[in-house]
């Protein structure tokens, strides 16, 4: 069997976004593959949230335009799962409550697939507690098992792995390389990049709203040595 | 299937549930409208015939001051943790929101009226001398006339940052024709002097009214950034 080339998943084509007078994204333009995991660097400010909620459908482009599977964003929510900073999930009710409610906003009817994530993410589906007294660590795998409840073809993760222990992000990675692994696309916006080492396919690095550098290590062209 | 009937159910029931356990916003209306109910017997001290002139604007008055608590509660818990984005990305549709906030907010303000108007009855002393049965059908529509614009507008003010203030801004002009059709057809069945009918149909061609028009225009709030 032959092996295909990679398919652009998506297309964004001189991305603006402005709030105001401040330009967020400042006329980017990528292709990303399909299959891929994609790791998006920066300092704070460079506009890795903004291009992830541009690509999740959140934010729209002030200027230029954004393709994911041949669809617009807000077109592809199937095909979307997506991890912001915050939780995404309400603090009075247990993962199971909170993942059941979010499974028939996607048509998901019983509680199997709900508790097959929460498993994927290392939680117990049993755990009755509200999500509100959840450590931080286990707050953001549930919000990781919010994202992938429909299975998407692409995940948008903000900063999964921010206050979170060591431990518990490295089981993280190795969730999402195995997930890597089944054909998803992943973007993942974070300040550790050593964590991807070896996992991600690409670095993708942000400066001042504008993608400045594309590499397959962690480290900027000039910074190797 | 995420068709409008199982999201609207399912945002409901979690909206019920979250209430239940919190009860902000049930407790916030029956303090105020307890406030509402003191404060007015011991200014006014009123008879009987004198009661049943002025309880219907007293009533319906206390009812869409204390609905503004509820209406700014139900948004505010969907932005704790950015949750509403998780509505945003997903494919459900948005009047399956719209319409489960409505219906709970309805219910909600229709708990108040069935706690409070014992209350009014005793501490103003009222007998209905009109056809009684014809409280219901203006109770019903009247409160959903003020639940329906004041969910909108509450989503409307969702992003603004006094939407506290907002709210009621938007709300109280839009809401005149329907308070004038609840507080003169409370009156003139609390009298007996007129025909309530023309403003049952009032208030029924202002809820058709607005109820599609929100229908209409929420997609497009939702949305908005």
């Amino acid at each position: 069997m032959t092996e295909t080339p990679a398919q652009s998943a998506i297309i964004v084509s001189g991305v603006v976004k402005q709030f105001g007078r401040f330009a967020a994204l400042r006329g980017v333009s990528a292709e990303f593959d399909a299959g891929k995991f994609h790791a998006i660097l920066g300092d704070n400010g460079a506009g890795k949230t903004t291009l992830l909620r541009a690509l999740a459908g959140l934010a729209y482009p002030t200027q230029g335009t954004i393709r994911m599977f041949g669809k617009a964003p807000q077109d592809s929510s199937r095909e979307i799962g997506y991890m912001a900073h915050p939780s995404l999930l309400y603090d009075e009710m247990s993962g199971m409550e909170n993942l059941r409610y979010f499974a028939r906003l996607y048509g998901i009817a019983g509680d199997e697939r709900c508790a097959e994530v929460i498993r994927a993410v290392g939680l117990d589906p049993q755990l009755t507690r509200p999500v509100g007294q959840y450590s931080q660590g286990m707050r953001q795998r549930m919000s990781l098992a919010r994202a992938i409840l429909h299975n998407p073809k692409l995940l948008l993760l903000d900063e999964p792995f921010s206050n979170v222990d060591v431990h518990s992000a490295r089981e993280m990675v190795i969730l999402l390389k195995h997930m890597r692994g089944s054909g998803k696309t992943i973007f993942v916006v974070t300040h550790q990049a050593l964590l991807l080492d070896g996992v991600a396919d690409e670095f993708v690095w942000m400066q001042q709203g504008r993608i400045v550098d594309r590499t397959a290590i962690p480290l900027r062209a000039g910074e190797a040595q | 299937m995420n068709s409008l009937w199982a999201v609207t159910v399912a945002t409901l029931v979690k909206d019920i549930r979250l209430e239940w356990r919190s009860k902000d916003a049930l407790n916030s209306m029956l303090f105020f409208s307890l406030l509402v109910v003191v404060i007015f017997v011991f200014s006014f001290d009123p008879l009987a015939e004198e009661s049943r002139h002025i309880v219907g604007g007293l009533v319906w008055i206390a009812f869409l001051f204390a609905a503004v608590v509820a209406l700014n509660q139900t948004w505010a818990r969907e932005l704790r943790n950015q949750v509403l984005d998780a509505y945003r990305v997903s494919p459900a549709p948005a009047n399956g929101l719209f319409l489960a906030k409505t219906l709970g907010n309805f219910i909600f303000v229709c708990v108040l009226e069935a706690l409070m108007t014992p209350l009014f009855v005793i501490f103003y002393n009222l007998h209905v001398l009109g056809p009684a049965w014809q409280l219901i059908p203006v109770a019903l529509l009247g409160t959903w006339a003020l639940v329906v614009n004041g969910t909108f507008f509450a989503a409307m003010s969702l992003r603004t940052r006094n939407r506290e203030i907002m709210l009621p801004l938007l709300l109280f002009p839009v809401s005149i024709p329907a308070v004038i059709g609840m507080v003169a057809g409370t009156t003139a069945i609390l009298t007996g002097e007129n025909s309530a009918h023309f403003y049952i149909v009032l208030l029924l061609t202002y809820d058709v009214v607005f109820t599609t028009a929100s229908l209409a225009l929420f997609k497009a709030i939702l949305h908005a950034e």
